[in-house]
C-alpha cells in the first residue's frame, strides 16, 4: 500500500517538473492520480467509521458493565434489606361451595359405624368450606416450625380450631426426624394431608367411619429414614388419646401408633409407594358419638369404652410422561382399613337403668382412586368406596341405637369429578356422588373453589 | 480391664470410621442435570453424583417422590439452582430426609445462584404476574460465564466438603476453567452471526442466553410466567409479530408445544426445540455445542 503511494507521489513529482511530455500522457497520469486518490479518501472514510464504531461499542461495554454493577448493588440493598425473609411464611386457604342433595343431609348415617362429630356432610347449598391460616418457618436451624388455624362453621357458628401446632427436627441426622405437638398422624396415606390437598370435595367413607374424617392428635413423633437407595422409612407416634376415636381423660399415652412405608421409582416414568400402619388405644373412656333425641327427651349419646386397634393398607402409584408431570399425569390410590374394638357401649341420658351392653367390633373398609390429568389445568378422576362391618354384643338393642347395626347394608359410594386449575394456587371442581351410606341412596352435587393465598407450601407425594 | 476393652472399641470404631471415609465416594445430589454435569467434571472419580431431574422435566413441578428423599438422605453434597426454583419440592425433600449435612448453611448446601448476580429481580411481588421468583429469574445455567464463577465456587465447596482430595479438586477446575474459556471464546466466535437475531420465546427461561448472544426477545407466550398461552394473547402475539418478524420460535423441549406450533403455523416463523438441560448421554460442553448449533441451524 505504502509502495503504491510512494510510486504515485513520484510519478505526480515528474510529471510536474517535466513539462516536455505529451498532454495525452499527462492526461492518463491525471487520471491514474485522481483514482488513487479517490481509493485512499474511501478507505480513510471507512477506517473513521470503523474508529466510531469501536468507540460506540466502547460506550456500549461501559453501559453494560454499569448496568451490571448497578444489579450487584440491587441485590445487595436487597439481601440487606430482606427482613421479611425472617418473618413466616404465611399461607390462607380459602374454600366454598355449592351442595346439592337429594336427601337431607342431617339424617345422614354410616350404618354399623358410630360417627364423630365432624364426620356430617354439610350443608345443602351455599356455604363456606375449611377455611386455613398456616404459618410456617424454619425456626433456627435447628427446628421447623408450624401452626394452622382452621375456621369452618358448625351448626351455625363459627368454631375455630388450632389444626395443627408442632416443631419438627432439621437434620437431627442419620435419618432421623422427631416431631412435637399437635399434628395430623402419619398412619394411612391421605391423613397426614390437608384437606384442600385432596382429590375430592370430600374424604373417603372409612376415613369418615374411623376418624370424623381424619385423625389428629398431641404427642410425638419420631421417624426414620434408612441410608438406602429404595425408600425404607419407619415411625412411631405417641399420643395423648383423648380426641376421636380415642376418648376419656389420660395424663400418659393413651394411644399409639406404628409405621413403615417402601417406596420408589420403575424407569423414569413411574413412581409407587407402599405403606403399613397400626394405631392402638387400649383404654378408650367414654368415646362419645352423635346422639338421637326421641320426642323431646334428653339427648341419647352412645358411649364407648374399651380398646381399640386400627391396622391398615395403602399403595399410591403414580405415573407421568417423560416423569413430568405439568401437562398429564395419573395417580391411582388405594387404602384398607380395619378396627377392632373390644369394650362396653353405654347409652348416655337413657333410663334410667342407663343401657349398656357389652361391644365386640369388627369393622373395615376401603376406597380406590384414579386421577388422571389429560391436559394442563384439567384433571379428571373417580372413586369407589365401600365398609363393611360385624359388630356384636349383649344387647342388640343397644348396638342399634348407638348405630353399630349394619342394618343389613353395605355401605357404598361411587364419585366422579372434574377439576380446572388455572395455576398453581386455585381450583374449581365440579364433582358428582352417588351416596349408598345407608338405605337411601342420595346423589350428591358439589361445585367446589379452594384457592391459596400467600406463601405455598410443597406437597407430599 | 472395662477401659481396656473400651479403649480397644473406641479404637475400633474411629477406625470403622476413618476406613469406611476414606474409601467412599462424596454423595451428590445435584437437582438439575446441568449441575450433575458440572460436579461430576470438577468431582470426576471422587463423587457419585444422581441427577433428580432430566432435561426433559420441568424443574419448577417436581414431586417430592419417595426415591428422592432415599436419594437425599444420603448425600453429602446437595447441589441445586437455588433463586427459588426448587421451592414447591427441596424443602420437603430436607425436611424429610433427616440428613443435617445438606441443610442451608452447611458446606453440603450449594444454591448456584447464590454465586451469581441474577437478572430480572421483580420490582413487583404479587401473584397476578404470574409464577415469579423474588430473587430474580432463576436459569442461569444458559450463561457460560456464570457458569465459570459456579465451577469456581463449586470446586472450593468441594475441597471443604472432602480435604483429602483438595488437590485434586483444585486440578480438575484448573483444567476445567482452561478448557471452558477456550470454549466460551470458540462459541462467542461460531455464534457471531445470531446477534440481534428476534427471538419469541414459550416461557421466559431464555434471558441469560439471550443476555450472552444477544437475542432479541421480541414476544413471549406466555402472557405471565407459568400461566400457559391464552388465546387472546396469543392473537396479540401474532399481530405484534406482523409489524416486527422474529427469526424464531424458542422453547424447552419439557414444555407443551402447543401455542409454539400454532404460532409457527400461522408465522412461518421456524421453531427451534431446545433440551433445557444437559441429557444422560452428553457432557455440560456437548450440550452447549447442541444447542448452539441448533440455533445456527434454524436459520
Amino acid at each position: 500500500m505504502r509502495k503504491k503511494f510512494i510510486v504515485a507521489a513520484t510519478i505526480a513529482a515528474i510529471s510536474n517538473i517535466n513539462p516536455v511530455w505529451a498532454d495525452s500522457d499527462i492526461e492518463a497520469l491525471r487520471k491514474q492520480v485522481e483514482a488513487l486518490k479517490k481509493d485512499y479518501e474511501q478507505r480513510i472514510n471507512a477506517l473513521e467509521n470503523r474508529l466510531q464504531q469501536s468507540e460506540e461499542n466502547a460506550q456500549l461495554a461501559q453501559q453494560k458493565v454499569e448496568q451490571i454493577v448497578d444489579k450487584v448493588e440491587n441485590t445487595k440493598s436487597t439481601s440487606s434489606a430482606g427482613q421479611s425473609n425472617f418473618n413466616p411464611a404465611v399461607s390462607v386457604i380459602l374454600d366454598g361451595r355449592y351442595a346439592d342433595f337429594d336427601n337431607d343431609p342431617d339424617a345422614y348415617e354410616l350404618p354399623g359405624f358410630m360417627l364423630g362429630n365432624e364426620a356430617g356432610l354439610g350443608e345443602d347449598g351455599f356455604s363456606i368450606g375449611h377455611t386455613e391460616i398456616a404459618f410456617s418457618a424454619n425456626i433456627d436451624d435447628k427446628f421447623y416450625g408450624k401452626a394452622t388455624l382452621a375456621i369452618h362453621d358448625h351448626e351455625g357458628e363459627t368454631e375455630t380450631d388450632l389444626e395443627e401446632a408442632y416443631i419438627q427436627t432439621l437434620g437431627l441426622g442419620n435419618g432421623l426426624t422427631v416431631k412435637a405437638g399437635r399434628f395430623y398422624s402419619a398412619i394411612g396415606y391421605l391423613n397426614e394431608q390437608h384437606e384442600h390437598t385432596w382429590d375430592f370435595a370430600d374424604a373417603p367413607l372409612i376415613y369418615r367411619g374411623l376418624f370424623g374424617n381424619q385423625l389428629r392428635d398431641d404427642g410425638l413423633q419420631i421417624t426414620y429414614v434408612a441410608p438406602t437407595d429404595l425408600f425404607m422409612q419407619v415411625g412411631s407416634e405417641l399420643f395423648r388419646g383423648d380426641r376421636f376415636p380415642g376418648g376419656g381423660d389420660h395424663d400418659g399415652v393413651g394411644a399409639w401408633t406404628v409405621f413403615a412405608n417402601i417406596g420408589g421409582d420403575i424407569g423414569i416414568e413411574h413412581s409407587w409407594q407402599l405403606g403399613f400402619n397400626h394405631w392402638r388405644e387400649n383404654d378408650v373412656n367414654g368415646r362419645t358419638s352423635g346422639g338421637h333425641s326421641h320426642g323431646g327427651a334428653a339427648t341419647e349419646t352412645p358411649s364407648f369404652s374399651g380398646d381399640s386397634k386400627i391396622s391398615s393398607l395403602d399403595l399410591v402409584y403414580k405415573w407421568a410422561p417423560n416423569g413430568n408431570p405439568t401437562s398429564q399425569n395419573f395417580k391411582f390410590q388405594f387404602e384398607y382399613f380395619d378396627r377392632r374394638e373390644d369394650g362396653n357401649i353405654t347409652m348416655l341420658n337413657s333410663g334410667p337403668p342407663e343401657e349398656v351392653s357389652t361391644y365386640d367390633g369388627q369393622q373395615d373398609g376401603w376406597y380406590a382412586q384414579a386421577v388422571y390429568q389429560f391436559k394442563p389445568h384439567w384433571r379428571t378422576g373417580i372413586r369407589y368406596d365401600r365398609l363393611s362391618s360385624n359388630n356384636k354384643g349383649s344387647d342388640d338393642d343397644v348396638l342399634a341405637e348407638a348405630g353399630l347395626d349394619d342394618e343389613g347394608h353395605t355401605p357404598e359410594r361411587y364419585s366422579a369429578m372434574l377439576e380446572w386449575l388455572p395455576s398453581e394456587y386455585s381450583r374449581i371442581r365440579l364433582q358428582f356422588n352417588r351416596d349408598d351410606s345407608y338405605e337411601d341412596a342420595d346423589n350428591q352435587i358439589f361445585l367446589q373453589y379452594t384457592h391459596s393465598l400467600g406463601s405455598h407450601g410443597a406437597h407430599q407425594f | 480391664m472395662y477401659k481396656q476393652i473400651k479403649t480397644h472399641l473406641f479404637v475400633l470404631l474411629i477406625f470403622s470410621l476413618w476406613a469406611s471415609n476414606s474409601h467412599s465416594e462424596i454423595n451428590v445430589f445435584a437437582c438439575e442435570p446441568e449441575w450433575a454435569s458440572l460436579v461430576q467434571n470438577l468431582g470426576g472419580s471422587k463423587v457419585n453424583v444422581f441427577s433428580a431431574t432430566t432435561a426433559l422435566q420441568d424443574p419448577h413441578h417436581i414431586q417430592a417422590r419417595p426415591s428422592l428423599i432415599a436419594k437425599a438422605r444420603r448425600a453429602d453434597l446437595l447441589i441445586c439452582t437455588g433463586a427459588e426454583l426448587e421451592t414447591g419440592w427441596l424443602p420437603l425433600l430436607l425436611r424429610k430426609s433427616g440428613n443435617g449435612k445438606i441443610l442451608p448453611g452447611q458446606p453440603g448446601h450449594f444454591m448456584s445462584a447464590d454465586h451469581v448476580t441474577l437478572l430480572e429481580k421483580p420490582k413487583l411481588l404479587d401473584r397476578s404476574q404470574g409464577d415469579v421468583h423474588a430473587d430474580g429469574n432463576p436459569h442461569i445455567h444458559l450463561d457460560p460465564n456464570r457458569i465459570m464463577l459456579i465451577a469456581e465456587a463449586l470446586a472450593s465447596t468441594l475441597s471443604r466438603i472432602d480435604p483429602d482430595n483438595q488437590s485434586y479438586y483444585q486440578k480438575n477446575w484448573t483444567s476445567f476453567k482452561d478448557t471452558w474459556s477456550k470454549a466460551i471464546t470458540k462459541w462467542e466466535q461460531h455464534s457471531q452471526s445470531l446477534r440481534g437475531k428476534k427471538i419469541v420465546v414459550n416461557h421466559n427461561s431464555w434471558v441469560y442466553l439471550e443476555n450472552w448472544l444477544s437475542l432479541e426477545r421480541v414476544a413471549t407466550l406466555e402472557p405471565k410466567p407459568g400461566i400457559a398461552p391464552s388465546s387472546a394473547h396469543l392473537a396479540q402475539v401474532l399481530a405484534e409479530l406482523k409489524d416486527n418478524q422474529a427469526d424464531m420460535i424458542l422453547y424447552a423441549t419439557y414444555q407443551n408445544d402447543k401455542a409454539v406450533r400454532w404460532l409457527a403455523h400461522k408465522t412461518h416463523i421456524p421453531v427451534v426445540a431446545l433440551d433445557f438441560s444437559v441429557s444422560s448421554d452428553e457432557t455440560l460442553f456437548q450440550w452447549y455445542e447442541r444447542i448452539l448449533n441448533q440455533l445456527l441451524d434454524s436459520k
